[in-house]
């Protein structure tokens, strides 16, 4: 098992770089660059600012040397300054990180915890009304544009009840209140931009647990347990439903880059803070470094999360044995 | 302090005196109106609020080129000039100036009484130092070529500073109004590697207290800005990146104003409820929309063509349908309502039967009746191009097609996305229309966009507009100080390029602020609304934000 951590973990390198290569080809091979990006049709600034700027950042370099140096740094994890406004990279991304992380945390234990027992109940008691009207309202769930939901309910709680704010994270005169206040501040910030996330998102996990229930209570040793006179909770949480995650893990797994990666379409409509519009902007605007900053440790993520599913396959199913 | 004191008192007369004469008015009728609000007199305190669709980039006055940085940094920080609110040049930092006879040097008299933020006295040594750092070419200033005709700037003593030019440049003078930064806080500092694009020092009206990205911006009022402090203590911009939330937001009281789309100015807006709670603002925004025809391309070469398609075009109905009415017909590249801007020039009003005469003066008839027009066995039928995510071009360019179908001109649309929009299209003049719009500076030079200089690499005259007569007088225009002389000289220019339609120029739409109720004070001018904003105050019994 430890050999193949190891091992495992030797391959993550080669893929990176692999993958950022291709990344950065991709951005080049796109029309654009970002100096016109910047100061493009501004009557006031001249050519030879534009020129000037592409120096400034190498950007007259070839492809690969640019690699090269970005490569350089990149080991002494060093992310490089942005171009669009020379901060260094790294620290935009500190900034926005916690306001995506508590949101897509939040939103993750919210929607395994409501869709894990849709899931098991409507697999329970298939083709049940519960199972059908859950069913149905996942799917309705899945098929809402987030932007509308979300606009809908900043018009009714937040205009015509005035019960929750509108958007943002927290008022901008937050500033005097204690620690106390903030948090309940937060959550009350919190309600709208979760409620939204959770009911578009339920449907792949309930639909995951439900059809991965309905194979599990089939076998044999469910069958086994019955005989044997257990109680249908026991059997149904104890012995069905462990058996029954396996393949919700790989799931869990590949989340862990969208934890961190946000969304840019809802977090322009909350005003949300957070790494989907640093992304965004960052991609329009070919602010390489950025992108690539940005990339790279999502693609890290990715792979860190591929190898703790397989991890935690092993470790919830005993069958499984990696040599 | 005493200047601030008098200042405050003729304003608080002149108020209270308004406030009076509206009472005995009004309780002449009714006589049970109570005294409320003549006590009101302008009082300090509370926030100012206003939504921006995204975050500034950086608080380096020099670097910025977005908007938002701009409006922030135009709050913290002064330059030597400025406009008046009818677009005029005056002193800023500078009490008076003086141009020399032969227009090459030109002396600023600084103030005395002005303060940085952090209490050190402002002088002329900050004045070089800022016109040194911005032509360093390590700084990589987008602005430089303003400067680049700066022979020697000289500080004659500690208030006084000489721009010596080298060959006469007259849109100096507003150029020369860039912000002013801080000697003793940046000197031998890498400045594109400190913190000063986020924590700068200014001599402004109001000072960075918090910067949250991408949520907001907190300035507070500067107590001994050289006018005297502003009324309102705070001014905050929030980042909300979505126009329907922003409105929400506005309608619940989350931010005090922000810039309305004409559809929310006509339909959203009209109700008695939104009314009674803000003031909506409309005036003519710097910029105009305009069909850009390549000048290259065979099809635009003859002007009767152009002429014929710009009669075709049915300002009205774009200015009805697209911006809902919110907008003018534009002439030509000036701001409309200065003195570059002539009336008096050849005008296009919706014609197609002209439209076609003159098209057939050029040789463009309908030969195998198709409904499209030849010649030479050529079809008149092109491409027009415009970027995409903007409806509003999009929806232009779509009326243009029907109005341009009805003449027998065939067109194609295409929206393209910005970056290859500007890099496979425009940079390299691969192109035959396009709609795009301009936001023009104050000063009417425009070397950058109509000179034929500016045809060659990446330049702006991307539509290879070539014309001597042009030439020579944008060039005159710049080195002409006098101006009256420069009124001619811009309307001569507006003049040929209205007869000659290189563009056909469509609009100038209007800048849609809506600003809460509470603010008064407010007096809107051709410089817009913010151009008095220290003056603005809310009523102490109006004040919502208090500490």
């Amino acid at each position: 098992m430890f050999k193949y951590i190891v091992k495992r973990l030797f391959l993550i390198p080669p893929m990176l770089m692999g993958i950022s290569l291709i990344a950065l080809l991709a951005m080049h091979l796109t029309p654009g660059d970002p100096a016109s990006m910047r100061y493009g049709l501004n009557p006031e600034v001249s050519g030879s600012a534009r020129a000037h700027l592409k120096e400034l950042y190498g950007l007259d370099k070839p492809v690969i040397v640019q690699y090269g140096g970005w490569l350089k740094r990149i080991v002494t994890l060093d992310f490089g300054d942005s171009f669009i406004d020379d901060r260094p990279v790294i620290e935009k991304i500190k900034e926005r990180l916690p306001a995506t992380l508590i949101l897509q945390i939040s939103a993750l234990i919210l929607i395994f915890s409501i869709a894990l027992p849709i899931g098991v109940m409507s697999a329970v008691k298939q083709n049940s009304f519960f199972d059908k009207a859950t069913t149905f309202l996942v799917f309705v769930g899945f098929a809402t544009p987030t932007f509308w939901l979300a606009l809908l309910l900043m018009r009714f709680f937040g205009f015509q009840l005035e019960w929750l704010p509108i958007s943002g994270m927290s008022p901008w005169y937050a500033q005097d209140y204690s620690l106390p206040h903030r948090i309940l501040d937060l959550l009350w910030h919190l309600i709208l931009p979760l409620f939204t996330l959770a009911f578009t998102g339920l449907a792949g996990i309930s639909r995951y647990t439900r059809y991965s229930m309905l194979e599990v209570i089939r076998q044999d040793y469910i069958r086994t347990a019955r005989a044997k006179g257990l109680k249908e909770n026991k059997i149904i949480y104890h012995h069905a439903l462990k058996n029954a995650l396996l393949p919700v893990i790989t799931i869990l797994g590949l989340t862990l880059p969208a934890l961190i990666g946000g969304s840019f379409i809802f977090e322009t409509i909350f005003a949300w803070p957070g790494m989907g519009r640093l992304m965004y902007t960052a991609i329009l605007q070919y602010d390489y470094p950025v992108v690539m900053g940005v990339g790279i440790i999502s693609v890290f993520l990715t792979l860190t999360g591929i190898l703790i599913s397989d991890i935690l396959y092993a470790v919830v199913d005993p069958r499984i044995r990696y040599e | 302090m005493n200047r601030l004191k008098s200042k405050a008192s003729v304003y608080l007369n002149r108020l209270i005196k308004k406030k009076a004469l509206f009472i005995t008015t009004v309780s002449f009728f009714i006589f049970s109106v109570p005294l409320a609000g003549a006590q009101e007199i302008l009082s300090y305190g509370d926030a100012y609020v206003s939504g921006s669709i995204a975050d500034a980039i950086t608080l380096i006055p020099f670097l910025a080129t977005d908007s938002t940085s701009g409006n922030i940094n135009s709050m913290i920080f002064n330059g030597l000039t400025k406009v008046d609110k009818d677009l005029n040049i005056t002193g800023d930092l500078a009490e008076s100036y003086d141009v020399s006879d032969d227009k090459l040097t030109i002396t600023f008299h600084l103030r005395k009484n002005v303060l940085w933020q952090d209490g050190v006295k402002f002088t002329a040594d900050d004045v070089k130092f800022t016109f040194d750092i911005i032509l360093d070419p390590r700084n990589a200033a987008p602005y430089a070529a303003n400067f680049q005709d700066i022979e020697e700037i000289k500080v004659v003593d500690k208030y006084t500073v000489q721009f010596k030019y080298r060959k006469p440049y007259a849109p100096a003078l507003l150029k020369l109004g860039t912000a002013i930064i801080p000697k003793h806080l940046l000197k031998n500092i890498d400045i594109k590697n400190c913190n000063f694009a986020r924590d700068p020092v200014g001599t402004g009206p109001y000072k960075l207290a918090e910067w949250k990205t991408d949520q907001h911006i907190i300035l507070d009022s500067f107590y001994n800005y050289f006018e005297g402090r502003p009324f309102i203590d705070k001014y905050v911009e929030r980042v909300i990146p979505n126009q329907a939330v922003q409105f929400l937001e506005l309608i619940t009281g989350g931010i005090d104003s922000m810039g309305l789309t004409p559809y929310q100015y006509k339909y959203r807006t009209d109700t008695k409820k939104f009314k009674e709670r803000f003031v909506k603002y409309k005036y003519l925004s710097r910029s105009y929309t305009y069909i850009g025809y390549n000048l290259k391309d065979p099809l635009f070469e003859d002007k009767r063509v152009r002429q014929a398609l710009s009669y075709a075009v049915d300002r009205k109905a774009i200015i009805d349908g697209v911006l809902m009415g919110m907008g003018e017909e534009c002439t030509g590249p000036f701001i409309k309502g200065t003195y570059a801007y002539n009336e008096e020039v050849r005008k296009y009003p919706y014609n197609p039967q002209k439209a076609k005469e003159l098209l057939k003066e050029a040789g463009w008839i309908d030969r195998n009746n198709d409904g499209i027009l030849e010649k030479d066995g050529l079809k008149f039928s092109f491409k027009l191009i415009t970027n995409q995510g903007n409806k509003q071009r999009e929806d232009v360019a779509t009326i243009i097609q029907q109005n341009w179908r009805e003449i027998g001109v065939e067109v194609e649309i295409q929206a393209i996305a910005w970056a290859a929009f500007i890099t496979e299209f425009v940079d390299k003049r691969n192109f035959q229309a396009l709609i795009l719009g301009w936001t023009m500076p104050i000063d009417p030079d425009n070397y950058n966009v109509w000179h034929s200089d500016s045809m060659k690499d990446g330049g702006l005259n991307f539509i290879s507009y070539r014309n001597k007569e042009v030439d020579s007088l944008i060039e005159r225009g710049r080195e002409t100080y006098n101006q009256d002389e420069r009124q001619r000289i811009y309307r001569k220019i507006h003049e040929i390029t209205a007869e000659e339609q290189p563009y056909t120029f469509l609009y100038f739409p209007y800048a849609l602020p809506a600003v809460s109720k509470r603010f008064k004070g407010i007096e809107p001018a051709p410089a817009g609304i913010s151009y008095n904003f220290i003056k603005w105050y809310v009523p102490e019994v109006e004040q919502k934000y208090t500490r």
